[in-house]
């Protein structure tokens, strides 16, 4: 068993301190939990760990030695391996060659060995139920099956210690279930596994020892038994925190959205998959369902990215109407939050400011900085937004605070329709409450919310109805007063 | 200063030491004529960055401008010199230089046209579409030229490239005031911001609802437009047109923005920065003449300076990141 201890660990990024003489150790053949909100450290003390980040202050202890790691790959070869939350897949390769890239094995003539890399993966892809061959490229999997692909790359090292930083973050719960009997399994193998995730019930399922981060410091620890999750969220945060389900009691009758016989075309059984629902003025309706239900390509056939090939019939305000483009439908009044917000909902390299203001460029102008600033500035304070001010440059701010200023942007357009996609994905838990209120604040005020969201929790907190897909068709609206974690799964996997 | 401040100005701390080894090494550097001279020969280079830099900023590249600044000046001095016969209405229309100058900037407006539909409706890679631009416009420049150059191009088209104005060379007024229109349009327009949010995060901005293809099209045409504009200070210099005129100015004009600090993967950079990269290079191949340095040298050393701009910014990205 691989035993792993930090000393006194400090490291700084400019004047802040992301890890401040950082003591601790992970019990070895277990899996310990990592909690701590985003900014507490952990994705630092990761990155360090795994020689990715070679500047710091402080002692790594592994197995008792003093080591340093000047690269990744001097990590892995002690026998760590990491899943990052970022994906580091090559997506123009195959995932048997993502898998042995850098150690592709080699026939006795010195030539690449397909055959054997290619049985060798299918093991992993059956073992992890990724649903792919072998050869099938990374760009052609869904981000669940792309995270699958990152754990077989680790189990594939033969780490004695495996990282897993928020590796559910992007899984429907069935592959969560998938990934836990995987870990389950490590951990019978004696293998030290270190969990990061936001998810309290998933901590409670795998874990055994838990480890709490706040502002680079250790707060907590000790046995997952001995503690519940409103302690660990206490000491999180340092203050009481609790999400209370929704109360029923949404009685909008005036239709914002109304949807007739949208058909995604995702699975070849055709006839039954026309998709019928209607938003009312200032009603949250929650869209739960598993990975590869069509629950972002719903929303993107709404706001004219996707254009289905089947006629269907889309009544905003009880006018008919069918988008061309993201901008015809903002200019009708519909705003989208998207579900990576790096890849697709921030300009990473430009300020908050000019992040929000993103769509106000196609109208020819001279830009109104002040304006610009004056308006950012008023949703930093609205939406609590941390930041030091308006002219900061997204890239340094947390998770949760990246999310706010692209919900700002949406909100920046006064919205009679506000479509969400997965709002609180890889956001720790203090902004992920934080959204919630400001979500339902908004619908207070009359916004229509379609609210796409892999969790039940959250859907139960916020929803005044869910409806739940599976494989592109909807399988049931459910009022929040009758949703239950039951029956919005077994609607899910209703097929 | 702050370290920030230092990374933003370190291209012109490097024009800086440049021109003070320079002029240590030369007593003519510094002399006013001199000066000028230098300011002149790079004006047709600004000209070219300056919409290079907004290409580049959308992540995109223009490696035509070159040869688009060779079949603009060839065709619109050839309609100066000889006009143009249309048998079918038996008439023969003579061009005023004014009418031949717009003819030149309409002509690059719409190999720039051509460049950005090709790349927005076929999703083509830039560098490809202008590439096939680049022989284009350079056959096409052969093809009326009949491969041979034009001179004489008269008293009048010759002021634009050699006169003065306030005693300043009036080429150095042009591409003063169109920096001074780039930087306008890059830092306080809606049109330059969006620019840089597409280079930024192309699918983002897309979803936020910024016009694409619009953006694409208007900058590759403005890249057209200048090396148009390009085209007729050089030619007016000189006081002719060479087929084979502006060859491998696309590679001067991608060092000036590369030099300048502006990423080639979009997003990041500047027209200032642009402007003293251009002047870094201009100030160098003047420096390299009057040091005597034989032009094989030159060559190698421009190169030189160019990996050491772009090794400099990357150092300084990784330690700040």
């Amino acid at each position: 068993m691989a035993s792993l201890r930090v000393e006194n660990l400090s490291k700084s990024f400019g004047g802040i301190k992301a890890l401040d003489n950082l003591n601790l150790s992970f019990l070895p053949g277990k899996v310990n939990a990592i909690l701590g909100e985003n900014g507490a450290g952990k994705s630092t003390l990761l990155k360090i760990l795994s020689g990715v980040y070679t500047e710091y202050a402080g002692k790594i202890y592994l197995n008792n030695s003093p080591v340093s790691f000047s690269s990744p790959r001097e990590a892995q070869s002690a026998g760590i391996a990491i899943i990052h939350q970022e994906l580091n897949l090559i997506p123009h390769l195959s995932i048997s060659e993502n898998l042995f890239l850098g150690k592709e094995l080699k026939t006795n003539w010195g030539i690449l060995d397909n055959t054997s890399m290619d049985t060798i993966t299918q093991t992993y892809i059956s073992k992890l139920n990724i649903e792919a061959k072998a050869n099938t490229l990374i760009k052609d999997l869904r981000i669940g099956q792309q995270q699958l692909v990152e754990i077989a790359k680790a189990l594939l090292s033969n780490a004695d210690i495996i990282f897993m930083d928020e590796p559910s973050s992007a899984l429907s719960d069935k592959e969560i279930h998938n990934l836990h009997t995987i870990i389950k399994d490590l951990s019978s193998q004696q293998k030290t596994i270190v969990y990061i995730s936001h998810k309290m019930d998933e901590l409670f399922a795998i874990s055994e020892y838990y480890l709490v981060l706040r502002d680079g410091c250790m707060v907590g620890e000790g046995l997952i038994k001995a503690t519940d999750s409103d302690k660990l969220i206490n000491l999180m945060v340092g203050r009481d925190l609790k999400i209370s389900p929704k109360k029923a009691g949404f009685k909008g009758k005036e239709n914002i959205l109304q949807m007739q016989d949208l058909d995604l075309a995702l699975s070849a059984k055709s006839n039954s998959n026309k998709i019928n629902f209607d938003l009312k003025k200032g009603e949250i309706l929650g869209v739960f369902g598993l990975m590869g239900a069509g629950r972002t390509e719903l929303l993107l056939s709404i706001f004219g990215v996707n254009k289905p090939s089947r006629p269907f019939k889309m009544l905003l305000n009880g006018n008919e109407c069918q988008f061309k483009s993201p901008i015809q439908a903002l200019e009708a009044g519909i705003a989208l939050l998207s579900e990576d917000r790096k890849t697709e909902g921030l300009s990473l390299d430009m300020s908050i400011a000019e992040n929000i203001s993103m769509s106000s460029l196609n109208s020819l102008a001279v830009i109104n900085a002040k304006e610009d600033i004056n308006i950012a500035n008023k949703y930093i304070s609205d939406l609590g937004i941390k930041a030091n001010s308006a002219a900061q440059k997204v890239n340094t701010l947390s998770g949760g605070n990246q999310q706010k200023v692209v919900l700002s942007r949406c909100l920046s357009l006064a919205p009679k329709l506000l479509l969400l996609d997965e709002p609180t994905r890889g956001v720790d838990i203090k902004s992920k409450s934080e959204i919630y209120e400001i979500i339902n604040a908004l619908a207070a005020e009359g916004l229509s919310i379609l609210m796409v969201s892999s969790e039940i929790q959250e859907l139960l907190a916020v929803a005044d109805r869910i409806m739940v897909m599976a494989e592109g068709k909807v399988t049931a609206i459910i009022p929040i007063e009758e949703a239950n974690q039951e029956n919005l799964l077994k609607h899910a996997l209703a097929v | 200063m702050n370290i920030e401040n230092l990374k933003k100005s370190q291209s012109l701390i490097a024009l800086l030491v440049l021109c003070i080894i320079i002029s240590v090494l030369s007593d003519k550097f510094l002399q006013a004529n001199n000066l000028f001279n230098v300011l002149r020969q790079i004006s047709v280079n600004i000209c070219i960055s300056l919409a290079m830099t907004l290409v580049v900023l959308m992540a995109g590249i223009d490696l035509s401008v070159g040869s688009v600044l060779a079949f603009t000046a060839m065709a619109s001095v050839s309609l100066f010199q000889t006009g143009i016969d249309l048998p079918m209405f038996d008439v023969h229309i003579h061009f005023t230089l004014f009418g031949a100058i717009v003819i030149a900037l309409l002509l690059g407006l719409l190999c720039g046209f051509l460049n950005g539909y090709l790349i927005t409706v076929f999703s083509l890679p830039p560098f490809v579409v202008t590439l096939a631009m680049l022989t284009i416009a350079r056959g096409g420049t052969y093809l009326v030229s009949d491969g041979k150059p034009l001179n004489n191009l008269g008293e009048a088209y010759g002021l634009i490239g050699s006169s003065w104005f306030l005693g300043i060379p009036t080429p150095v007024w042009v591409s003063a005031v169109l920096v001074g229109m780039f930087i306008f349009l890059s830092k306080y327009t809606t049109f330059g911001r969006a620019i840089y949010a597409i280079g930024g995060n192309e699918k983002a901005s897309f979803l936020s609802g910024i016009n694409i293809t619009f953006h694409k099209r208007i900058v590759y045409m403005l890249s057209g437009l200048m090396a148009a504009i390009g085209g007729v200070i050089l030619s007016s210099r000189l006081n002719s047109v060479q087929p084979n005129a502006g060859t491998n100015y696309e590679l001067d004009a991608i060092a000036a923005v590369v030099i300048g600090g502006t990423s080639l993967s979009g997003g990041v950079g500047s027209i200032k920065g642009t402007v003293i990269g251009a002047i870094i290079i201009g100030v160098l191949n003047n420096g390299l003449v009057l040091l005597n340095v034989s032009p094989f040298w030159q060559q190698v050393v421009k190169g030189l300076v160019i990996l050491l701009a772009v090794i400099i910014d990357q150092k300084s990205k990784k330690k700040y990141a």
